[in-house]
Protein backbone atom coordinates (compact mmCIF):
# COMPACT_ATOMS: atom_id res chain seq x y z
CA UNK A 1 0.00 0.00 0.00
CA UNK A 2 1.14 3.32 -1.11
CA UNK A 3 2.21 5.89 1.99
CA UNK A 4 0.23 9.03 2.34
CA UNK A 5 2.29 11.73 1.57
CA UNK A 6 1.20 15.01 2.62
CA UNK A 7 -0.74 16.73 -0.63
CA UNK A 8 0.50 19.98 -0.88
CA UNK A 9 4.18 19.08 -0.60
CA UNK A 10 5.49 17.29 -3.90
CA UNK A 11 7.27 14.19 -3.72
CA UNK A 12 9.46 12.38 -6.28
CA UNK A 13 6.56 9.81 -6.80
CA UNK A 14 7.80 6.12 -6.25
CA UNK A 15 7.46 3.30 -8.25
CA UNK A 16 4.06 2.42 -7.78
CA UNK A 17 2.35 5.86 -8.13
CA UNK A 18 4.22 6.09 -11.39
CA UNK A 19 2.86 3.34 -12.39
CA UNK A 20 -0.56 4.08 -11.08
CA UNK A 21 -0.15 8.01 -12.84
CA UNK A 22 0.13 5.85 -16.01
CA UNK A 23 -2.42 3.76 -15.63
CA UNK A 24 -4.18 6.82 -15.30
CA UNK A 25 -3.02 8.91 -17.94
CA UNK A 26 -3.87 6.37 -20.26
CA UNK A 27 -6.99 6.49 -18.78
CA UNK A 28 -8.13 10.26 -19.36
CA UNK A 29 -6.77 10.01 -22.82
CA UNK A 30 -8.85 7.14 -23.76
CA UNK A 31 -12.00 8.67 -22.04
CA UNK A 32 -11.20 12.00 -23.50
CA UNK A 33 -14.19 12.92 -25.34
CA UNK A 34 -16.72 11.36 -22.75
CA UNK A 35 -15.00 13.57 -20.16
CA UNK A 36 -14.38 16.75 -21.85
CA UNK A 37 -17.72 17.02 -22.47
CA UNK A 38 -19.15 16.44 -19.02
CA UNK A 39 -16.70 18.61 -18.17
CA UNK A 40 -17.40 21.80 -20.24
CA UNK A 41 -21.32 20.74 -19.20
CA UNK A 42 -20.98 21.05 -15.81
CA UNK A 43 -18.96 24.31 -16.22
CA UNK A 44 -22.35 25.22 -17.84
CA UNK A 45 -24.40 23.83 -15.34
CA UNK A 46 -22.34 25.64 -12.64
CA UNK A 47 -22.99 28.96 -14.50
CA UNK A 48 -19.03 29.46 -14.67
CA UNK A 49 -17.24 31.21 -18.07
CA UNK A 50 -21.03 33.14 -18.57
CA UNK A 51 -19.00 35.78 -20.43
CA UNK A 52 -17.73 32.94 -22.79
CA UNK A 53 -19.80 31.26 -25.47
CA UNK A 54 -20.07 27.40 -25.43
CA UNK A 55 -17.65 27.08 -28.32
CA UNK A 56 -15.28 29.01 -26.64
CA UNK A 57 -15.69 27.18 -23.54
CA UNK A 58 -15.20 23.96 -25.60
CA UNK A 59 -11.98 25.32 -27.38
CA UNK A 60 -10.82 26.78 -24.22
CA UNK A 61 -11.48 23.26 -22.01
CA UNK A 62 -9.75 20.73 -24.83
CA UNK A 63 -6.65 22.86 -24.12
CA UNK A 64 -6.93 22.94 -20.37
CA UNK A 65 -8.15 18.64 -20.93
CA UNK A 66 -4.60 18.19 -22.99
CA UNK A 67 -2.36 20.08 -20.62
CA UNK A 68 -3.56 18.83 -17.38
CA UNK A 69 -3.41 15.28 -18.47
CA UNK A 70 0.21 16.49 -19.65
CA UNK A 71 0.77 17.40 -16.45
CA UNK A 72 -0.09 14.34 -14.83
CA UNK A 73 1.97 12.14 -17.56
CA UNK A 74 4.87 14.37 -16.58
CA UNK A 75 5.24 15.48 -13.27
CA UNK A 76 6.28 18.79 -14.74
CA UNK A 77 4.25 21.96 -13.91
CA UNK A 78 5.85 24.40 -15.56
CA UNK A 79 4.26 24.45 -19.14
CA UNK A 80 1.17 23.97 -17.53
CA UNK A 81 2.19 27.17 -15.61
CA UNK A 82 2.86 28.99 -18.98
CA UNK A 83 -0.55 27.68 -20.41
CA UNK A 84 -2.25 28.89 -17.31
CA UNK A 85 -0.09 32.54 -18.29
CA UNK A 86 -1.23 32.43 -22.00
CA UNK A 87 -5.30 31.64 -20.84
CA UNK A 88 -5.33 34.36 -18.39
CA UNK A 89 -3.83 36.93 -20.78
CA UNK A 90 -6.90 35.51 -23.16
CA UNK A 91 -9.75 35.36 -20.69
CA UNK A 92 -8.61 38.32 -18.21
CA UNK A 93 -10.15 40.80 -20.82
CA UNK A 94 -12.95 39.24 -21.12
CA UNK A 95 -14.09 39.95 -17.70
CA UNK A 96 -13.91 36.16 -16.46
CA UNK A 97 -12.38 35.89 -12.45
CA UNK A 98 -10.22 34.29 -10.56
CA UNK A 99 -12.83 32.21 -8.51
CA UNK A 100 -13.94 31.44 -11.98
CA UNK A 101 -10.80 29.46 -13.12
CA UNK A 102 -10.16 28.28 -9.92
CA UNK A 103 -13.69 26.80 -10.09
CA UNK A 104 -13.04 25.13 -13.62
CA UNK A 105 -10.13 23.57 -12.63
CA UNK A 106 -11.68 21.72 -9.38
CA UNK A 107 -14.64 20.73 -11.58
CA UNK A 108 -12.45 19.13 -13.50
CA UNK A 109 -10.83 17.44 -10.82
CA UNK A 110 -13.77 15.91 -10.11
CA UNK A 111 -14.92 14.64 -13.00
CA UNK A 112 -11.97 12.83 -13.35
CA UNK A 113 -12.18 11.77 -9.65
CA UNK A 114 -15.92 10.78 -10.42
CA UNK A 115 -14.62 8.85 -13.95
CA UNK A 116 -12.08 7.06 -11.31
CA UNK A 117 -14.24 5.23 -9.35
CA UNK A 118 -16.80 4.49 -11.52
CA UNK A 119 -13.49 2.43 -13.40
CA UNK A 120 -11.91 0.56 -10.15
CA UNK A 121 -15.32 0.44 -8.21
CA UNK A 122 -14.94 -3.00 -8.20
CA UNK A 123 -11.36 -2.81 -6.77
CA UNK A 124 -11.19 -0.63 -4.04
CA UNK A 125 -7.82 -1.21 -2.66
CA UNK A 126 -6.39 -0.13 -6.60
CA UNK A 127 -9.23 2.64 -6.24
CA UNK A 128 -7.58 4.33 -2.92
CA UNK A 129 -3.96 4.23 -4.56
CA UNK A 130 -4.89 5.37 -7.90
CA UNK A 131 -6.72 8.11 -5.92
CA UNK A 132 -3.61 8.88 -3.54
CA UNK A 133 -1.53 8.64 -6.63
CA UNK A 134 -3.82 11.56 -8.28
CA UNK A 135 -4.98 13.87 -5.14
CA UNK A 136 -1.51 15.36 -4.71
CA UNK A 137 -0.60 16.32 -8.16
CA UNK A 138 -4.54 17.54 -8.96
CA UNK A 139 -4.30 19.63 -6.26
CA UNK A 140 -0.79 20.88 -7.58
CA UNK A 141 -2.54 21.64 -10.87
CA UNK A 142 -4.92 23.46 -9.35
CA UNK A 143 -2.89 25.48 -7.42
CA UNK A 144 -0.56 26.16 -10.66
CA UNK A 145 -3.40 27.12 -12.64
CA UNK A 146 -4.49 29.68 -10.14
CA UNK A 147 -1.52 31.22 -9.11
CA UNK A 148 -0.63 31.61 -13.02
CA UNK A 149 -4.39 33.53 -13.50
CA UNK A 150 -3.63 35.68 -10.43
CA UNK A 151 0.24 36.44 -11.50
CA UNK A 152 -1.46 37.37 -14.83
CA UNK A 153 -4.24 39.37 -13.07
CA UNK A 154 -2.10 41.16 -10.56
CA UNK A 155 0.04 42.19 -13.99
CA UNK A 156 -3.05 44.04 -15.60
CA UNK A 157 -4.37 45.65 -12.70
CA UNK A 158 -0.60 47.23 -12.27
CA UNK A 159 -0.72 48.21 -16.00
CA UNK A 160 -4.13 49.62 -15.65
CA UNK A 161 -3.52 51.66 -12.59
CA UNK A 162 0.08 53.02 -13.85
CA UNK A 163 -2.26 54.08 -17.03
CA UNK A 164 -4.67 55.77 -14.44
CA UNK A 165 -2.02 57.62 -12.56
CA UNK A 166 -0.29 58.58 -16.14
CA UNK A 167 -3.36 60.38 -16.72
CA UNK A 168 -4.32 61.94 -13.74
CA UNK A 169 -1.30 63.69 -13.59
CA UNK A 170 -0.38 65.53 -16.85
CA UNK A 171 2.38 67.20 -17.83
CA UNK A 172 0.92 70.05 -20.43
CA UNK A 173 3.49 71.42 -22.85
CA UNK A 174 2.26 75.55 -22.62
CA UNK A 175 4.62 77.09 -24.89
CA UNK A 176 7.57 75.49 -26.97
CA UNK A 177 10.34 74.67 -24.97
CA UNK A 178 7.73 75.03 -21.55
CA UNK A 179 6.47 72.56 -19.89
CA UNK A 180 4.13 72.84 -16.26
CA UNK A 181 3.72 70.24 -14.14
CA UNK A 182 0.61 71.00 -11.88
CA UNK A 183 -0.02 68.93 -8.91
CA UNK A 184 -2.94 68.38 -7.09
CA UNK A 185 -3.78 66.49 -3.97
CA UNK A 186 -2.08 63.73 -2.05
CA UNK A 187 1.38 62.55 -3.16
CA UNK A 188 2.35 59.33 -2.45
CA UNK A 189 6.08 58.25 -2.81
CA UNK A 190 5.03 55.99 -5.53
CA UNK A 191 2.79 58.44 -7.08
CA UNK A 192 5.78 61.08 -7.08
CA UNK A 193 8.30 58.57 -8.40
CA UNK A 194 5.66 58.56 -11.08
CA UNK A 195 5.87 62.22 -11.58
CA UNK A 196 9.15 62.81 -11.84
CA UNK A 197 9.65 59.86 -14.50
CA UNK A 198 6.75 61.06 -16.62
CA UNK A 199 8.48 65.18 -16.42
CA UNK A 200 11.75 63.43 -17.17
CA UNK A 201 10.56 62.17 -20.37
CA UNK A 202 7.99 64.68 -21.22
CA UNK A 203 11.71 67.09 -21.01
CA UNK A 204 13.17 65.18 -23.80
CA UNK A 205 10.30 64.57 -25.59
CA UNK A 206 9.21 68.58 -26.24
CA UNK A 207 12.29 69.37 -25.75
CA UNK A 208 11.91 72.09 -22.62
CA UNK A 209 13.78 74.36 -21.57
CA UNK A 210 11.93 75.64 -18.37
CA UNK A 211 9.74 73.52 -16.11
CA UNK A 212 7.13 75.44 -14.17
CA UNK A 213 6.37 72.70 -11.15
CA UNK A 214 2.90 73.70 -9.45
CA UNK A 215 2.08 72.74 -5.64
CA UNK A 216 -0.39 75.03 -5.00
CA UNK A 217 -2.73 72.37 -4.91
CA UNK A 218 -0.86 70.63 -2.62
CA UNK A 219 -2.05 70.47 1.18
CA UNK A 220 1.05 68.61 2.45
CA UNK A 221 4.70 67.20 1.93
CA UNK A 222 6.06 64.64 4.02
CA UNK A 223 10.09 64.51 4.08
CA UNK A 224 10.21 61.86 1.24
CA UNK A 225 8.16 63.37 -0.81
CA UNK A 226 10.02 66.50 -0.69
CA UNK A 227 12.67 64.61 -1.12
CA UNK A 228 11.40 63.69 -4.17
CA UNK A 229 10.56 66.87 -5.20
CA UNK A 230 14.22 68.45 -4.81
CA UNK A 231 15.45 65.26 -6.77
CA UNK A 232 13.23 65.99 -9.54
CA UNK A 233 14.35 69.32 -9.52
CA UNK A 234 18.20 67.72 -9.81
CA UNK A 235 17.24 65.46 -12.81
CA UNK A 236 15.38 67.81 -14.85
CA UNK A 237 18.88 70.24 -14.55
CA UNK A 238 20.71 66.74 -15.76
CA UNK A 239 18.62 67.33 -18.81
CA UNK A 240 19.15 70.57 -19.06
CA UNK A 241 16.22 71.97 -18.25
CA UNK A 242 15.52 75.02 -15.30
CA UNK A 243 12.75 74.00 -12.71
CA UNK A 244 10.76 76.61 -10.91
CA UNK A 245 8.75 75.85 -8.30
CA UNK A 246 5.33 77.44 -7.32
CA UNK A 247 2.51 77.71 -5.18
CA UNK A 248 5.20 76.64 -2.20
CA UNK A 249 3.15 77.35 1.16
CA UNK A 250 5.35 78.19 4.31
CA UNK A 251 4.58 74.97 5.77
CA UNK A 252 6.16 72.64 2.38
CA UNK A 253 8.82 75.28 2.49
CA UNK A 254 9.94 74.38 6.19
CA UNK A 255 9.51 70.38 5.56
CA UNK A 256 12.07 71.49 2.25
CA UNK A 257 14.39 72.89 4.84
CA UNK A 258 14.17 70.44 7.43
CA UNK A 259 15.78 67.83 4.78
CA UNK A 260 18.33 70.02 4.62
CA UNK A 261 17.73 71.51 1.43
CA UNK A 262 18.88 75.15 0.66
CA UNK A 263 15.77 76.59 -0.54
CA UNK A 264 17.66 79.03 -1.95
CA UNK A 265 18.80 77.36 -4.50
CA UNK A 266 15.78 76.64 -5.42
CA UNK A 267 14.19 78.34 -8.08
CA UNK A 268 11.08 79.25 -6.49
CA UNK A 269 8.02 81.61 -7.24
CA UNK A 270 4.52 82.65 -5.01
CA UNK A 271 2.46 81.48 -7.75
CA UNK A 272 1.71 80.07 -10.99
CA UNK A 273 1.34 82.87 -13.40
CA UNK A 274 4.26 84.56 -11.64
CA UNK A 275 6.30 81.06 -12.26
CA UNK A 276 4.93 81.12 -15.96
CA UNK A 277 5.96 84.87 -16.54
CA UNK A 278 9.68 83.97 -15.40
CA UNK A 279 10.03 81.14 -17.41
CA UNK A 280 8.95 83.14 -20.04
CA UNK A 281 11.49 86.02 -19.25
CA UNK A 282 14.01 83.09 -19.08
CA UNK A 283 12.98 81.80 -22.37
CA UNK A 284 13.61 85.13 -24.09
CA UNK A 285 9.93 85.52 -24.83
CA UNK A 286 9.17 89.52 -24.15
CA UNK A 287 5.52 89.77 -22.22
CA UNK A 288 3.56 92.63 -23.77
CA UNK A 289 1.11 93.78 -21.91
CA UNK A 290 -2.75 93.84 -24.01
CA UNK A 291 -3.68 97.24 -23.20
CA UNK A 292 -2.44 100.61 -21.11
CA UNK A 293 -4.24 100.57 -18.18
CA UNK A 294 -5.39 96.88 -17.89
CA UNK A 295 -4.86 95.27 -14.76
CA UNK A 296 -2.59 92.11 -14.54
CA UNK A 297 -5.01 88.68 -14.58
CA UNK B 1 13.52 29.57 -12.20
CA UNK B 2 17.02 30.10 -14.16
CA UNK B 3 20.33 29.55 -12.67
CA UNK B 4 22.04 32.61 -10.89
CA UNK B 5 24.41 34.33 -13.18
CA UNK B 6 27.58 34.64 -11.40
CA UNK B 7 30.18 37.68 -12.46
CA UNK B 8 33.75 37.45 -11.13
CA UNK B 9 35.20 40.74 -10.31
CA UNK B 10 38.83 41.10 -10.35
CA UNK B 11 39.24 44.36 -12.88
CA UNK B 12 37.47 47.06 -14.01
CA UNK B 13 35.94 45.54 -17.20
CA UNK B 14 33.96 43.48 -14.86
CA UNK B 15 32.16 46.05 -13.45
CA UNK B 16 30.70 46.62 -17.29
CA UNK B 17 30.33 43.37 -17.80
CA UNK B 18 27.93 42.94 -14.29
CA UNK B 19 26.29 46.04 -15.39
CA UNK B 20 25.62 44.95 -18.50
CA UNK B 21 24.72 41.35 -17.19
CA UNK B 22 22.10 43.17 -14.50
CA UNK B 23 20.65 45.23 -17.12
CA UNK B 24 19.76 41.60 -19.61
CA UNK B 25 18.59 40.10 -16.46
CA UNK B 26 16.02 42.76 -14.96
CA UNK B 27 14.29 42.71 -18.83
CA UNK B 28 14.08 39.60 -18.33
CA UNK B 29 12.04 39.91 -14.98
CA UNK B 30 9.82 42.21 -16.44
CA UNK B 31 11.33 45.54 -15.25
CA UNK B 32 10.95 48.60 -17.49
CA UNK B 33 13.48 50.76 -18.40
CA UNK B 34 13.63 53.32 -15.17
CA UNK B 35 14.01 49.78 -12.90
CA UNK B 36 17.05 48.17 -15.11
CA UNK B 37 18.73 51.51 -15.00
CA UNK B 38 18.35 51.44 -11.28
CA UNK B 39 19.12 47.69 -11.02
CA UNK B 40 22.30 48.31 -13.31
CA UNK B 41 23.70 51.31 -11.44
CA UNK B 42 23.49 49.45 -7.72
CA UNK B 43 25.26 46.54 -9.68
CA UNK B 44 28.05 49.10 -11.64
CA UNK B 45 28.48 50.75 -7.89
CA UNK B 46 28.86 47.64 -5.75
CA UNK B 47 31.06 46.04 -8.08
CA UNK B 48 33.26 49.07 -8.02
CA UNK B 49 33.46 48.73 -4.43
CA UNK B 50 34.63 45.06 -4.78
CA UNK B 51 37.57 46.30 -7.22
CA UNK B 52 38.04 49.71 -5.36
CA UNK B 53 38.36 48.18 -1.78
CA UNK B 54 38.64 44.27 -1.80
CA UNK B 55 40.50 43.95 -4.92
CA UNK B 56 38.56 40.52 -6.00
CA UNK B 57 34.93 39.18 -5.54
CA UNK B 58 31.89 38.65 -7.15
CA UNK B 59 28.65 39.92 -8.47
CA UNK B 60 25.64 37.48 -7.76
CA UNK B 61 22.44 38.07 -9.30
CA UNK B 62 19.20 35.95 -8.78
CA UNK B 63 15.40 36.10 -9.71
CA UNK B 64 13.56 35.92 -6.70
CA UNK B 65 10.10 35.06 -5.94
CA UNK B 66 7.85 35.62 -2.82
CA UNK B 67 4.39 34.36 -4.32
CA UNK B 68 3.06 36.54 -6.39
CA UNK B 69 5.93 39.00 -6.52
CA UNK B 70 8.70 38.54 -8.24
CA UNK B 71 12.11 40.46 -8.57
CA UNK B 72 15.91 40.49 -8.82
CA UNK B 73 18.49 40.26 -5.75
CA UNK B 74 22.02 41.44 -6.63
CA UNK B 75 24.64 39.86 -3.87
CA UNK B 76 27.87 41.58 -3.70
CA UNK B 77 30.36 39.02 -1.79
CA UNK B 78 34.24 39.54 -1.25
CA UNK B 79 37.22 38.34 1.32
CA UNK B 80 38.24 41.76 1.39
CA UNK B 81 39.25 43.93 4.58
CA UNK B 82 35.70 44.39 5.39
CA UNK B 83 34.13 47.24 6.59
CA UNK B 84 35.46 49.07 10.11
CA UNK B 85 31.84 50.64 10.78
CA UNK B 86 28.47 49.61 9.21
CA UNK B 87 26.85 51.89 10.74
CA UNK B 88 29.23 54.76 9.56
CA UNK B 89 29.30 53.56 5.70
CA UNK B 90 25.35 53.62 5.38
CA UNK B 91 25.40 57.38 7.09
CA UNK B 92 23.99 59.43 5.13
CA UNK B 93 26.81 61.99 4.65
CA UNK B 94 27.79 61.74 1.18
CA UNK B 95 29.66 64.93 0.09
CA UNK B 96 28.20 67.15 -3.16
CA UNK B 97 31.29 65.60 -4.76
CA UNK B 98 29.64 62.16 -5.10
CA UNK B 99 31.13 59.34 -5.20
CA UNK B 100 33.15 59.50 -2.01
CA UNK B 101 33.36 56.70 0.35
CA UNK B 102 31.42 53.75 -0.46
CA UNK B 103 28.22 55.04 -1.81
CA UNK B 104 26.18 52.71 0.94
CA UNK B 105 23.45 54.81 1.20
CA UNK B 106 22.63 55.76 -2.54
CA UNK B 107 22.83 51.76 -3.47
CA UNK B 108 20.25 51.27 -0.83
CA UNK B 109 18.10 54.24 -2.24
CA UNK B 110 18.03 52.62 -5.70
CA UNK B 111 16.79 49.22 -4.57
CA UNK B 112 14.04 48.04 -1.98
CA UNK B 113 15.48 45.64 0.16
CA UNK B 114 19.10 45.99 1.42
CA UNK B 115 21.09 44.35 3.96
CA UNK B 116 24.70 44.21 4.32
CA UNK B 117 27.43 42.17 6.65
CA UNK B 118 30.80 42.54 7.07
CA UNK B 119 33.35 40.99 8.99
CA UNK B 120 36.54 42.57 9.17
CA UNK B 121 39.52 40.97 7.55
CA UNK B 122 36.83 38.30 6.43
CA UNK B 123 34.71 40.10 4.02
CA UNK B 124 31.91 41.33 3.00
CA UNK B 125 28.43 40.11 1.54
CA UNK B 126 25.72 42.64 0.16
CA UNK B 127 22.26 41.87 -0.72
CA UNK B 128 19.97 44.23 -2.22
CA UNK B 129 16.86 43.45 -3.81
CA UNK B 130 14.68 45.16 -5.97
CA UNK B 131 10.45 43.98 -6.74
CA UNK B 132 8.49 44.19 -9.90
CA UNK B 133 6.07 46.92 -8.74
CA UNK C 1 36.87 51.19 -26.76
CA UNK C 2 37.98 54.34 -27.72
CA UNK C 3 35.85 57.40 -27.87
CA UNK C 4 35.17 59.18 -30.95
CA UNK C 5 36.18 62.55 -31.14
CA UNK C 6 34.80 65.16 -33.80
CA UNK C 7 36.28 68.61 -34.08
CA UNK C 8 33.07 71.35 -35.13
CA UNK C 9 35.03 74.77 -36.05
CA UNK C 10 36.11 75.75 -32.51
CA UNK C 11 34.33 72.80 -30.43
CA UNK C 12 35.35 69.17 -29.79
CA UNK C 13 32.22 66.54 -29.33
CA UNK C 14 32.73 63.69 -28.18
CA UNK C 15 30.64 60.75 -28.32
CA UNK C 16 30.38 58.00 -25.53
CA UNK C 17 29.50 54.43 -26.29
CA UNK C 18 27.21 52.14 -24.04
CA UNK C 19 29.80 49.79 -22.48
CA UNK C 20 32.48 51.98 -21.34
CA UNK C 21 34.76 51.25 -18.92
CA UNK C 22 36.67 53.20 -16.46
CA UNK C 23 40.23 53.00 -18.97
CA UNK C 24 37.92 54.26 -21.15
CA UNK C 25 37.18 57.07 -19.31
CA UNK C 26 40.29 57.74 -18.21
CA UNK C 27 41.66 57.86 -21.90
CA UNK C 28 38.92 59.89 -22.78
CA UNK C 29 39.96 62.59 -19.94
CA UNK C 30 43.65 62.52 -21.32
CA UNK C 31 42.55 62.45 -25.04
CA UNK C 32 40.45 65.62 -24.00
CA UNK C 33 42.74 67.42 -23.07
CA UNK C 34 45.29 66.51 -25.97
CA UNK C 35 42.96 67.86 -28.21
CA UNK C 36 42.02 71.22 -26.84
CA UNK C 37 45.47 72.05 -26.68
CA UNK C 38 46.36 70.78 -29.79
CA UNK C 39 42.79 73.20 -31.77
CA UNK C 40 42.93 75.49 -29.27
CA UNK C 41 39.18 74.81 -29.14
CA UNK C 42 36.87 76.93 -26.97
CA UNK C 43 34.33 74.14 -26.13
CA UNK C 44 34.24 70.83 -25.67
CA UNK C 45 31.08 68.79 -25.61
CA UNK C 46 30.50 64.96 -24.36
CA UNK C 47 27.62 63.22 -25.77
CA UNK C 48 26.17 60.61 -23.41
CA UNK C 49 23.44 59.97 -24.94
CA UNK C 50 24.37 56.33 -25.22
CA UNK C 51 25.44 55.43 -21.72
CA UNK C 52 22.93 53.64 -20.33
CA UNK C 53 24.27 53.60 -16.47
CA UNK C 54 26.07 56.59 -14.81
CA UNK C 55 27.56 55.50 -11.71
CA UNK C 56 30.11 57.93 -9.33
CA UNK C 57 33.32 57.14 -10.94
CA UNK C 58 32.07 58.44 -14.24
CA UNK C 59 30.30 61.51 -12.54
CA UNK C 60 33.96 62.24 -10.89
CA UNK C 61 35.38 61.62 -14.65
CA UNK C 62 33.06 64.03 -16.33
CA UNK C 63 33.67 66.70 -13.19
CA UNK C 64 37.42 66.54 -13.85
CA UNK C 65 37.60 66.58 -17.44
CA UNK C 66 35.46 69.34 -16.66
CA UNK C 67 37.50 71.32 -14.49
CA UNK C 68 40.79 70.65 -16.42
CA UNK C 69 39.20 71.54 -19.63
CA UNK C 70 37.99 75.32 -18.12
CA UNK C 71 41.92 75.82 -17.16
CA UNK C 72 42.99 75.72 -20.81
CA UNK C 73 40.01 78.57 -21.25
CA UNK C 74 37.38 76.35 -22.98
CA UNK C 75 33.59 75.39 -21.96
CA UNK C 76 32.49 71.81 -20.92
CA UNK C 77 28.86 70.84 -21.44
CA UNK C 78 27.39 67.40 -20.93
CA UNK C 79 24.44 66.52 -23.04
CA UNK C 80 22.25 63.76 -23.72
CA UNK C 81 21.63 62.10 -20.15
CA UNK C 82 18.73 59.71 -20.62
CA UNK C 83 15.64 60.09 -18.21
CA UNK C 84 16.52 56.63 -16.46
CA UNK C 85 19.97 57.50 -16.10
CA UNK C 86 19.29 61.05 -14.54
CA UNK C 87 16.63 59.45 -12.51
CA UNK C 88 19.50 56.83 -11.53
CA UNK C 89 21.75 59.70 -10.60
CA UNK C 90 19.47 61.53 -8.12
CA UNK C 91 18.63 58.81 -6.42
CA UNK C 92 22.34 57.86 -5.80
CA UNK C 93 23.14 61.36 -4.87
CA UNK C 94 25.28 62.01 -7.76
CA UNK C 95 24.34 65.70 -9.07
CA UNK C 96 26.99 66.90 -11.51
CA UNK C 97 26.99 70.29 -9.97
CA UNK C 98 29.43 72.79 -11.34
CA UNK C 99 29.43 70.79 -14.83
CA UNK C 100 27.00 72.40 -17.34
CA UNK C 101 24.40 69.91 -18.92
CA UNK C 102 21.94 69.87 -21.93
CA UNK C 103 18.95 67.95 -23.59
CA UNK C 104 21.26 67.06 -26.74
CA UNK C 105 23.77 68.08 -29.36
CA UNK C 106 21.84 71.14 -30.58
CA UNK C 107 21.22 72.29 -27.29
CA UNK C 108 25.13 71.41 -26.35
CA UNK C 109 25.92 73.75 -29.11
CA UNK C 110 23.62 76.67 -28.44
CA UNK C 111 25.07 76.87 -24.87
CA UNK C 112 28.41 76.81 -25.64
CA UNK C 113 28.07 79.49 -28.72
CA UNK C 114 26.37 81.44 -25.75
CA UNK C 115 29.00 81.37 -23.36
CA UNK C 116 31.62 81.86 -25.97
CA UNK C 117 29.29 85.45 -26.78
CA UNK C 118 28.98 86.04 -23.53
CA UNK C 119 32.93 86.07 -22.63
CA UNK C 120 33.76 88.04 -25.96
Amino acid sequence: MANKKPADVPQPPSTQSTELLRELVAHLREHRTQLREEWASSITEAQLLTAMTKDEIFAEATSVYDNYVEALATGTFEALQTYSRNLSERIIPRGVETHEVVGIVLLLRDVLARSLFAKYQGDFTKLNRILDAYEPAANRIANTVAVGFVQERERVIRQQQEAIRELSTPVLQVRERLLILPIIGVIDPQRARQLTEQLLRGIRTNRAKVVVIDITGVAAMDATVANHLVQTVEASRLLGATVIVTGLSPEIAQTIVNIGVDLGKMNTVGDLQGGIEQAERLLGYKVIPVSEGATAA
Amino acid sequence: MPDDIRVLIRSNPDIVTARQEGRALAALTGFGATDATLIATAISELARNIVSYAGQGEIILRIVENNPAKGLMIISRDAGPGIRSVDDAMRDGYSTSGGLGLGLPGVRRLVDEFTIESVLGRGTVVRATKWLR
Amino acid sequence: MEVPILKQGRYLIATIQAALSDEDLQQLRRTLLERVIQFRSRGVIVDVTSLDVMDSFATRTLRDITYMIRLRGADTVIVGIQPEVAFAMVQLGLTLEGVATALDLEEGLAHLEQRARNSS
